[in-house]
């Protein structure tokens, strides 16, 4: 906007201010409302979910349905299987993403020249992190069970999961890396080390709160995961625990999977208990990386 | 901060010690060093290409099983062919129900989740106060945690019979328009979060100009804010809309098994993503057209989310060049 001759003309033809201000300052009144309900309404939903399944599944949940196994009679049914399933999937997959992932993340950021290869690395980890669940399900069932021979077991479902989280894992962590000042490595680098040494012995433990908390995110991401795991073999109706990473298995979503498509309004219910379990770890596993945000922040005085 | 730094293995220490100055440094140890420090390097590097090997093993599998597929079916049967029934004698391998079925939902979906997701946005930028603000964020982002498959239940057992029928007395227990209002809460969250993230890059002397001229706090959010900030605001809703073509479990549960016919949300559909899931639950037999028909899904399914998400940093990386 040239800042000259025609200015004047502007303002002359502005409208007069005190015309319909007071029209227009209570459409502005009345519209912050309407945002605050509208911004308001998602959170109301969720309470409404949770309200559901509450009031469902609560009348299920006794010692015996931690223990016992999926049956045809749903008085009789359990989620053991699946809360081992879940848990045996889940060390496997932290397992190999966090080694993978934060070994991965140091190259990115403290030994990868900055050219146009690491870009196109860090431009394929963001896309990576884009692509629908249900492809990496295919990607380990092409991979995984068929062509590494592994079958329908917790391992391939691992591994999928754990290519799926990597992304997550990688740039959780780049990010921690990332926060460490640069002082802290030159003093380091001023004593004679080397980079391997800056890195494990300084960067890396300065670093592993957030790397920390960014697994911990990743992995709750995995927990709540369905579709990678049905499409590489875990299985809807299982009564047998799994004994070995080649066995099958099943995982807590994929239970509650099963027993929603199940009409009996019993296995309905069914569902949302497992729901209530499933959320209750969630709930636990989130708290303890938001605890450890905090501790990092606090501690960390540079 | 406790150094773990041997003062002894670096060179450093050497020469510090050796400050008499008539002592030769001793290099005997550099060379394991070195090597070991290019072992290390090298492991690093490799964890670093993982990310590329996923990428290309993607691609590897998706293209050579749809290529298998391809030899029995041939590539514009499969992307204009109206009929998907993978069982029985007579199958039909047209995909364009399955895609009908994924943007109807995904178009319900941003219907619910634009609006809503941009007036969280723009309330949070523009009018909550900082108090507010650091309440409900972290509470929107909330819903995002939440699993799909939680979703997909709640859409199942809730919304169809508790929230819709009562409503709209020609709705199926199984239909698209509970799974598109389901998948639609779950992204309100990433509309809001990218758009706010837009809104607060427009800097302030935008809206003090807009103030200065007499606008009031809607006008300035509406004509001055969002015009502004039009670009990062696209490059969130059309990620929002990859994310929900992506969706999978809600609709499995929710729009049930059976791929549309008629296009009408108050039946039943079945998506992309819920054919993959659904055919898997069958077991299969490894081999067959129908199996590897759904790795041809996939790979659209991959191309096309890929291509919205190119074109979204695009669009989002346009927009930081706007202003000054």
């Amino acid at each position: 906007m040239s800042a000259d001759a025609t200015y004047g003309d502007r303002i002359s033809t502005l409208p007069e201010p005190a015309s319909n201000l007071p029209a227009r300052e209570l459409r502005a009144r009345l519209m912050s409302i309407v945002l605050f309900v509208a911004t308001v309404l998602a959170l109301i939903a969720l309470g409404v979910l949770i309200w559901t399944v509450v009031a469902r599944g609560w009348s299920w949940i006794r010692p015996e349905f931690f223990t016992n196994a999926p049956s045809r009679r749903p008085e009789r049914s359990g989620v053991g299987p699946a809360i081992l399933g879940t848990f045996y999937v889940i060390l496997l997959t932290a397992a190999f993403a966090f080694p993978i992932g934060v070994l991965g993340a140091i190259y990115l950021e403290e030994y990868a020249p900055r050219n146009w290869w690491t870009r196109i690395l860090r431009i394929n980890i963001s896309n990576l992190a884009g692509v629908p669940s249900v492809v990496y399900g295919l990607l380990g069932l092409g991979i995984f069970v068929e062509f590494f021979g592994f079958g329908k077991s917790i391992l391939s479902g691992a591994l999928a999961l754990a290519l799926l989280i990597l992304p997550i894992v990688i740039i959780a962590s780049q990010e921690a890396l990332r926060a460490v000042p640069p002082s802290i490595r030159e003093a380091a680098y001023g004593l004679g080390a080397t980079k391997w040494q800056v890195t494990r012995s300084h960067v890396l433990p300065a670093a592993m709160p957030g790397i920390l908390t960014g697994t911990i995110l990743a992995l709750s991401t995995g927990i709540g995961e369905t579709a990678p795991l049905l499409v590489t073999g875990a299985s809807a109706f299982l009564t047998s625990t799994p004994s070995s990473v080649f066995d099958r298995y099943t995982v807590l979503p994929v239970q509650i999977y099963g027993w929603s498509s199940r009409p009996q309004p019993e296995f309905r219910e069914l569902a949302a208990a497992t729901i209530m379990v499933m959320l209750a770890v969630l709930l636990v596993l989130n708290t303890a990386a938001i605890l450890l945000r905090r501790r990092v922040s606090r501690q960390l005085r540079w | 901060m406790q150094s773990n730094v041997n003062p002894t293995a670096g060179l450093g220490a050497q020469v510090l010690a050796g400050s008499g100055g008539n002592q030769p440094l001793d290099l005997s140890g550099v060379r394991t060093r070195r090597l070991s420090e290019q072992l290390i390097a090298g492991v690093l590097f490799l964890c670093g290409a993982v990310s590329i090997v996923t990428t290309v093993g993607i691609v590897v599998v998706l293209v050579s099983q749809a290529i298998a597929f391809f030899l029995d079916v041939p590539v514009l049967d499969f992307l204009f062919g109206t009929r998907w029934f993978t069982a029985g004698n007579n199958p039909g391998y047209g995909v364009l129900p399955l895609v009908a079925g994924t943007f109807i939902i995904s178009g319900i979906a941003m219907l619910v989740a634009l609006p809503l997701g941009l007036a969280s946005a723009v309330y949070l930028s523009e009018y909550a106060p900082e108090r507010v603000r650091e309440f409900l964020k972290p509470a929107i982002e909330l819903l995002a945690g939440v699993p799909t498959i939680v979703y997909g239940y709640f859409a199942l057992t809730f919304i169809t019979p508790e929230l819709l029928a009562p409503i709209l007395p020609a709705l199926r227990p199984f239909n698209g328009l509970a799974a598109g209002v389901a998948v639609g809460i779950l992204i309100i969250p990433l509309v809001a979060s990218l758009s706010e993230d837009a809104m607060r890059a427009v800097p302030r002397s935008l809206r003090e100009g807009g103030y200065a001229l007499g606008a009031t706090k809607l006008e300035v959010a509406s004509k001055v804010v969002v015009p502004a900030a039009f670009s990062g605001i696209t490059a969130a809703v059309i990620l929002a809309i990859s994310v929900a073509i992506g969706e999978t479990m809600i609709v499995s549960l929710a729009s049930g098994a059976k791929p549309t016919s008629s296009g009408n949300p108050l039946e039943g559909m079945q998506t992309m993503t819920g054919a993959i899931v659904s055919a898997f639950s069958g077991e299969p037999s490894r081999g067959s057209t129908s199996y590897v028909s759904l790795f041809a899904i996939g790979l659209l399914l991959f191309v096309l989310t890929l291509g919205l998400n190119v074109i979204s940093q695009l669009i989002a990386g346009r927009f930081r060049e706007v202003y000054e």
